[in-house]
């Protein structure tokens, strides 16, 4: 079984939000319909986006943290927003395990985002039906693109690689490595969803200097005994600094 | 999560459908036993059926407007293997076509005897018909009631309490309107359906006072730390990622303060169970006039859409935890 889903990792988001405009710009453009805004130059701007990066601060000052926070609809392996659509028209491929809306079923009663915990899904304010994250399904098999490209747009779009795109029940996947190797986890575990897209937390970067890395022990002034500091006075190479 | 004018109306007027359809079917039941006088077909169960398919109808009308896509809703009838929506969208057709047939035998005085009773009733098409009716009234008020109750995160739905409410307070209405309409149509039952709409109004404020405390006693079981999967006491939302609004910041919240919604609680409190009660026991018990049951019906059907306002304003989304610059 192919389970295909994104890895975010938490680490190295800068929260730029080039996923989420990369996202709204191929999605608008598609075959499936423009995803649509109200008002976007007005006073009250709304609109349907199938990802959203958030902030939180975690922590008291001084020691905090500013976590910035990529959410799309998560590919739940169980996902709650299926089962409970009247007319079919949400449901999970089984080739893939990506969960879509038939726009052409869909009757926009809202009941999937209701069922949804992760408030993955948005109504089109044009189209009324009930939208949400594909994971660029019209992207990742299109055979004209070269194969480097067959990757959803928030993944292709992310500067620092945040963004990991692959099949997560493959255990040789870059992404089920990094879920391994960096204790990938998933949200709201307590529901049973079972979402694919899983987040790799926040690493520390541990820096250990011993005392005696302080100071070059092959120095050449140590060697030739010209620690400690000369005083400013002395002539130097760049009249700035002494040595 | 924010009240829907349209779901409102749609499970207030249904629920007095269905409960008026049960009074007025009970009370040929009883009849069938000589427990009640047997009533004029054509003026009362005829008329009491034609107004509860009238309510059923008026609540199927107000439904179309929470849909996106109406001229598409026949196609809600498909997943009715999963979906309690669906099976609502199919048992509320069917429950109509019942309570139509009834009301059309009983206005034609078709009366095919389909059995006899061994102690002498006869059981006829109409009374077949109520049967049916019964049950999809209440398969009805399954289907609309575990719509919300079927969802385990909105925890505040999420219990046994919710079917049961539902039929209570549906019942409750349909036998206050049931006792309204027998002051013209059937004085000999204003007794008895003021009697049972004082016990079924006294059980559905039973049944909503201790949903409304379990609901007060209710921890969340997601919070923002399961939300974003960080281990913290302390996380706050700096930026939900846009600054204006979206359909998730519109959706999920009330946008009202505890305060309003306390008031709302003792509005309803008191005009869907507690007035409604004084009447029905003044009326039954008090002597006071029969207009106190219209009134009695009108007090409580506005008290039961201030509920329902209520139900959904008190469930919490966990959706709302990923807003909580605005929440």
């Amino acid at each position: 079984m192919t389970q295909l889903a994104l890895v975010i990792d938490l680490n190295v988001c800068v929260g730029c939000h080039a996923c989420v405009t990369s996202c709204k710009q191929w999605n608008t453009s598609g075959s499936a319909g423009p995803l649509a805004d109200t008002e976007p130059y007005g006073a009250d701007p709304s609109g349907a986006f199938f990802n959203r990066v958030q902030t939180f601060e975690v922590g008291e000052y001084p020691n905090t943290q500013t976590v910035h926070f990529p959410k799309s609809c998560l590919h739940c392996e169980d996902p709650p927003c299926v089962p409970v659509c009247p007319t079919g028209a949400s449901y999970k491929r089984a080739e893939d395990g990506i969960v879509l809306v038939d726009y052409d079923r869909c009757i926009g009663c809202k009941y999937c985002s209701w069922a949804c915990p992760y408030g993955a899904r948005e109504v089109d304010p044009e189209r009324k039906v009930m939208t949400k994250c594909t994971l660029c399904v019209d992207r990742v098999y299109d055979q004209r693109l070269p194969v480097a490209e067959r990757k959803p747009a928030c993944v292709l779009a992310c500067p620092t690689s945040a963004r990991l795109f692959g099949d997560i029940h493959d255990p040789d996947s870059g992404v089920s490595q990094a879920i391994r190797d960096h204790a990938g986890y998933a949200l709201m575990p307590e529901w049973g969803t079972h979402p694919s897209n899983h987040y790799l937390p926040r690493r520390k970067t541990p820096v250990r200097i011993h005392a005696d890395e302080l100071t070059r022990v092959d120095n050449p002034l140590r060697i030739d005994r010209q620690l400690p500091k000369p005083p400013k006075s002395d002539p130097s190479l760049d009249d700035v600094m002494s040595w | 999560m924010r009240p829907d004018p349209s779901v409102l109306l749609l499970t207030t007027l249904i629920g007095a459908g269905q409960g008026l359809f049960l009074a007025i079917f009970t009370a040929q039941a009883y009849a069938l036993f000589d427990l009640l006088p047997a009533q004029d077909g054509h003026r009362f169960h005829a008329h009491g059926s034609l107004i509860a398919l009238a309510l059923c109808a008026a609540g199927l009308a107000a439904s179309f407007f929470h849909l996106g896509r109406p001229a598409r809703a026949w196609r809600a009838a498909a997943r009715w293997r999963t979906s309690w929506l669906s099976r609502e969208v199919i048992a509320l057709p069917a429950f109509m076509a019942v309570v139509l047939l009834y009301g059309v035998a009983q206005v034609l005085d078709w009366r095919p005897t389909l059995a006899t009773l061994p102690s002498g009733p006869v059981i006829d098409a109409t009374f077949a018909l109520g049967v049916a009716g019964t049950l999809l009234a209440f398969t009805l008020t399954v289907c609309t009631a575990m719509i919300y109750a079927c969802l385990p995160f909105l925890r505040e739905w999420a219990s046994p309490l919710t079917p049961v409410n539902f039929i209570l307070m549906g019942g409750a209405s349909g036998f206050t309107l049931a006792a309204a309409f027998s002051l013209a149509a059937a004085p000999a039952l204003v007794r008895f359906y003021a009697g049972w709409a004082l016990i079924l109004t006294l059980a559905a404020a039973a049944g909503r006072i201790a949903s409304l405390m379990r609901n007060a006693r209710l921890r969340p079981r997601s919070t923002i730390q399961t939300a974003i999967g960080i281990k913290h006491p302390r996380i706050v939302q700096k930026s939900m990622g846009f600054t204006g609004a979206s359909f998730n910041t519109r959706e999920f919240f009330h946008r009202r303060a505890p305060a309003f919604l306390r008031h709302v609680r003792t509005l309803f409190v008191g005009a869907a169970f507690a007035a409604p009660a004084a009447l029905l026991a003044g009326y039954a018990f008090g002597g006071l006039p029969g207009v106190a049951l219209p009134w009695a019906f009108a007090i409580q059907f506005a008290g039961l859409l201030a509920e329902r306002w209520y139900f959904f304003a008190e469930a919490n989304h966990p959706q709302n935890l990923y807003y909580g610059v605005i929440a």
